[in-house]
C-alpha cells in the first residue's frame, strides 16, 4: 500500500489541474455560448486568409 | 485584473470585464430563426452596419443578440433591417445578467472535492484497515474541510441571519449538517474512528448547491414596471407667464400655470384646455389610437398627445395627482403585493425545517439516555440531519422550473419570474385586453387603389411618425415605396410631399369628420379605420373556454365596439369603458370572489392590473412598463401560446409536487434506518444520489422536446 503515497497526491495535483482550468474558462466566460461559439469557427473572414 | 484577497472573488468576472465599456449591451432583441453560423454573421453584419449601433453580439444558444447603443434609442429600425434580410426579431428587456451571486465556482470546487473524496470514501468502504484507512481519512479532511468551508458559504451566509433574527429558515438545518458533520468527522479522523462522513458533507454541498444555481438562473433582476412608467413623462414643459415662454421642469408647474404645447407635444400633467379644441391622441391611457375631440370642458391627461397645435392650457393636476404618477403608484403597490405569494418551496421548508431539527434532538437525546455515550449519540444525530435528504428538497422545484422555462422558451414563451409557473398553473378565469391584445387597428387601403398610388401611400406613411401611419406602412410592407420630394408634416394637415411634381398629402380631412384622406393631385381616397382581430385570438379563446376557464375581456374603449368583438370571440363576459383603475378593480373583484385571474395585455392602461392579476402574460409587442409587468411574454405576439403555458404550467407543477412526495419516501424509509443508529457513511451516499437523480429525471418527464 505504499504506492498510495505517491499515487494519491498525484491524482489530487491531476484534478486541480482540471479544477484551475475549470475556473479559466469560468473567467474568460467560455460558457456564454456555446452553440454560437462552436459556429462561429465556419464563418470566413476574407482578411484571414487561412 | 483585479486584486482580491481571497482567490475566489477575483475569479468571477464582473459583467463589465466581459465587455469593454463601449459595447456593454443596452438593448436585446429576440432571434427565434437563427440556427447557423451563416445567420450568426449576417445579423451582426446587418446590425454593425446600421449608423446607431456601436456593437452587435448574437448568442446562438439563447437566439438573442446584444446591442450596444445608446441608451433609450429606437431599436424599430434596427426590426425592420433584419426583417428585410429576412430575420425575425422581438424585442425584450434584458432579463438581468447573473449578478456577482453567481454560485458555479463553488459548484465546480464542490463537485471536484465531491468526487476525489469519494474516491477515497469507497477505497474505506471497500476494507481498508489500520494505517491505510487513516491514511485516507486524513487526505480526505484535507481536501474537504477548506472546500466545504469555502463552497458552503452561500449556506452559511443566508442561515445566520436567520439565527441572529430568531427565526429558521431552509439554510440552518443545511449549515448545521455541513459544520457538525465536518466537525465529527474531523474528531472521529483525529481518534481514529472507523466513519467519516465527509463524503456525505461534500455531497450535501454539491446538490443543494445544483439547486441553488438553477434557482439562481431563473431569479433574474425584475426591473420595475412603476419605473417605466416614469419614462412616458417629459421632463421639461414650456410654461406661460405674462405672455412670455419659459422653460421649466414638470417638478415646477404649479396647479394653474399656464402651458404652452406645440402640436404632437405630450401633455405633461393633467390639464384643461383653455379656449378652443384640441385632437388629442389617448392611446397612453386607453389603448385607442383614435384621435379624440377635447373641448374647454373636457380634461386632458398627463401623457395624452396633441395631434394638432400649439395650444396653451390649464394645469389641474400636478405632481403625484396626474393620472399617470397614479397608475404607476397603482403599480407599484400591486407589484410589492405579489411578493407574498408562498411558493410551493417556501410551503415545503416551512415543514421541513422544525421537523429535520426535532427529530435529530429526539435521537441525540434518546441515544444519551439510553447508552450515555455523548459520541455515539452525537454520531446517530448528525447521520439523521445528514440523511433527511434535503437534496432532494433543494432540487425539487429548480430542477422541474428549469426544464419548464426551458420547454416555454423553445415554444417562443419568456418566463420572467421564478414563482410564475406555479401561479400559472392554478388560475381559473382569463381576463383580455382589447386592443392590441385581441384585435389591431389598422387603416384599410380601398381595394380598388392602382399599384402606383399605394407606393405614394406607402412612401408617404413611412414619413409619418402617427402610429396609425406606421401600422399603416407595416401593412404595406409587400408594396415598394415610391420616392418622393418635399415631405413636410404638420400636425392637423398631416403628411404632404411632391411626387413626380403631382401633390400629395396623407391627413385628416376635418370635413369628412376626421376620416383619414389620401389625396393624390386631384384622386382622393378614403382610408376607414378598421379593428381587426389578430391571428390566433379566436383559437385562443375557444381553447381556453374548452379547458372550463371563465373569460372575460375588459377594455378602455366604448361598449359597442367591445360587444362587437366579444361576440365574434364568444366571450360573453364584458366591461366597456374602462380607466386603468377600474381595470385593476375589475382583477382585484374577481380575486375577493375566490378567482385565480390570468390578465393578457399590452398598454398602459394594462400595467396595473398585470401586476395585481394572479399571473400575467404579454406579447412582446407591449409597452415597456406593461412587458416588465407580465410575467411571461410571447414573443411572437400569438395568442394560442396562452394555451401552452397552461398545459407546460399545470405539468410542471404536478412535477413538482410529486418530487416533493419522492423526497418524503426516501426520507420516510431513511429516517427510522437513521434513528435506529444503522446509517452509515455509505448509506447516506447511496440515499442522496439516489434521491437527487430521481428528482431530477423526474422533472424532465414531459417537458422535453
Amino acid at each position: 500500500m505504499n504506492i498510495l503515497l505517491v499515487l494519491v497526491p498525484a491524482s489530487l495535483i491531476l484534478g486541480g489541474l482540471a479544477l484551475a482550468a475549470f475556473i479559466w474558462t469560468l473567467r474568460h466566460s467560455q460558457y456564454e455560448d456555446l452553440q454560437g461559439d462552436a459556429h462561429r469557427l465556419f464563418i470566413e473572414d476574407e482578411e484571414d486568409g487561412i | 485584473m483585479s486584486v482580491a484577497v481571497c482567490p475566489a472573488c477575483v475569479a468571477l468576472p464582473d459583467a463589465e470585464d466581459r465587455y469593454d465599456a463601449a459595447s456593454v449591451p443596452t438593448h436585446h432583441l429576440v432571434l427565434p430563426t437563427i440556427h447557423c453560423a451563416a445567420c450568426i454573421r449576417t445579423v451582426e453584419n446587418t446590425l454593425a452596419a446600421l449608423p446607431d449601433i456601436r456593437s452587435a453580439r448574437v448568442n446562438l444558444t439563447q437566439k438573442r443578440v446584444a446591442i450596444a447603443s445608446e441608451k433609450g434609442a429606437d431599436p424599430s429600425p434596427w426590426i425592420e433591417a433584419l426583417a428585410n434580410v429576412g430575420f425575425e426579431a422581438h424585442e425584450i428587456d434584458d432579463l438581468g445578467a447573473p449578478t456577482g451571486d453567481d454560485y458555479i465556482l463553488h459548484l465546480g470546487v464542490a463537485g471536484f472535492a465531491m468526487m476525489n473524496v469519494m474516491l477515497l470514501s469507497v477505497a474505506v468502504w471497500s476494507g481498508a484497515e489500520g494505517v491505510t484507512r487513516e491514511f485516507l481519512h486524513w487526505i480526505s479532511a484535507a481536501i474537504a474541510l477548506p472546500a466545504a468551508g469555502f463552497c458552503a458559504q452561500p449556506f452559511f451566509r443566508s442561515a445566520w441571519p436567520a439565527l441572529r433574527a430568531g427565526r429558521l429558515n431552509m439554510d440552518v438545518p443545511i449549515s448545521l449538517a455541513i459544520i457538525l458533520a465536518c466537525g465529527m468527522s474531523l474528531y472521529e479522523v483525529v481518534q481514529g474512528g472507523q466513519h467519516a462522513w465527509f463524503d456525505a458533507a461534500l455531497s450535501l454541498t454539491f446538490f443543494l448547491l445544483a439547486g441553488r444555481v438553477l434557482d439562481q438562473r431563473l431569479r433574474r433582476a425584475a426591473r420595475s414596471a412603476a419605473d417605466n412608467l416614469s419614462a412616458l413623462e417629459p421632463s421639461r414643459v414650456h410654461c406661460l407667464e405674462a405672455g412670455v415662454r419659459i422653460s421649466r421642469s414638470i417638478a415646477d408647474v404649479a396647479v394653474g400655470d399656464t402651458l404652452w404645447i406645440a402640436a404632437g407635444g405630450r401633455v405633461p400633467v393633467d390639464c384643461a384646455l383653455i379656449e378652443g379644441s384640441v385632437s388629442v391622441d389617448r392611446s397612453a391611457i386607453t389603448g385607442e389610437s383614435d384621435p379624440i375631440v377635447c373641448t374647454a370642458s373636457q380634461p386632458l391627461y398627463a401623457g395624452d398627445i396633441l395631434l394638432d397645435g400649439p395650444h396653451t392650457l390649464r394645469a389641474t393636476r400636478v405632481g403625484e395627482d396626474t393620472t399617470l404618477r397614479r397608475i404607476a403608484q397603482l403599480v407599484a403597490t400591486a407589484e410589492a403585493a405579489r411578493g407574498t405569494f408562498r411558493s410551493l418551496a417556501d410551503q415545503a421548508a416551512a415543514v421541513y425545517t422544525p421537523a429535520v431539527h426535532i427529530i435529530s434532538a429526539a435521537a441525540f437525546l434518546g441515544w444519551l439516555i439510553a447508552t450515555g455515550d455523548v459520541r455515539m449519540a452525537l454520531n446517530v444525530a448528525i447521520a439523521t440531519l445528514i440523511i433527511t435528504c434535503p437534496c432532494a428538497l433543494g432540487l425539487a422545484v429548480p430542477a422541474v422550473s428549469v426544464a419548464a422555462t426551458s420547454r416555454l422558451y423553445r415554444d417562443g414563451l419568456l418566463v420572467k419570474s421564478d414563482t410564475a409557473l406555479e401561479r400559472l398553473a392554478k388560475i381559473d378565469t382569463v381576463v383580455f385586453d382589447k386592443t392590441g391584445t385581441l384585435t389591431e387597428r389598422r387603416l384599410m387601403v380601398p381595394e380598388d387603389m392602382p399599384r402606383a398610388h399605394r407606393e405614394v401611400l406607402r412612401a408617404l406613411a413611412e414619413a409619418s411618425e402617427h402610429p396609425l401611419c406606421r401600422s399603416l406602412a407595416k401593412t404595406m410592407k409587400s408594396v415598394a415605396p415610391s420616392g418622393l420630394d418635399h415631405i413636410s408634416e404638420s400636425t392637423g394637415d398631416g403628411v404632404g410631399a411632391l411626387w413626380q411634381g403631382t401633390p400629395v398629402r396623407l391627413g385628416r380631412d376635418e370635413s369628412a369628420q376626421n376620416a383619414t384622406v389620401f389625396t393624390v393631385g386631384s384622386d382622393a381616397y378614403t382610408l376607414t379605420s378598421q379593428e381587426e382581430m389578430l391571428p390566433g385570438a379566436a383559437q385562443a379563446v375557444a381553447d381556453l373556454k374548452a379547458r372550463s376557464l371563465s373569460i372575460w375581456m375588459v377594455t378602455g374603449d366604448s361598449a359597442e365596439n367591445a360587444q362587437r368583438i366579444a361576440d365574434q370571440l364568444g366571450i360573453t363576459q364584458v366591461r366597456a369603458n374602462l380607466r386603468p383603475e377600474e381595470k385593476i378593480t375589475q382583477v382585484e373583484t374577481l380575486q375577493g370572489e375566490g378567482a385565480s385571474v390570468l390578465m393578457v395585455g399590452d398598454g398602459l392602461n394594462d400595467t396595473a392590473a398585470l401586476a395585481a392579476a394572479d399571473a400575467s402574460i404579454a406579447p412582446s409587442s407591449a409597452l415597456d412598463a406593461s412587458r416588465n409587468a407580465a410575467d411571461i411574454n410571447i414573443v411572437s405576439g400569438d395568442l394560442t401560446k396562452i394555451t401552452t403555458a397552461l398545459r407546460i404550467s399545470r405539468t410542471a407543477r404536478s412535477h413538482m409536487l410529486e418530487n416533493f412526495a419522492a423526497a418524503g419516501i426516501y426520507n420516510a424509509i431513511a429516517v427510522p434506518i437513521a434513528v435506529a443508529g444503522f446509517a452509515t457513511p455509505l448509506a447516506a451516499a447511496i440515499a442522496m444520489s439516489a434521491s437527487s437523480i430521481t428528482v431530477v429525471l423526474n422533472s424532465q418527464r414531459g417537458l422535453r422536446g
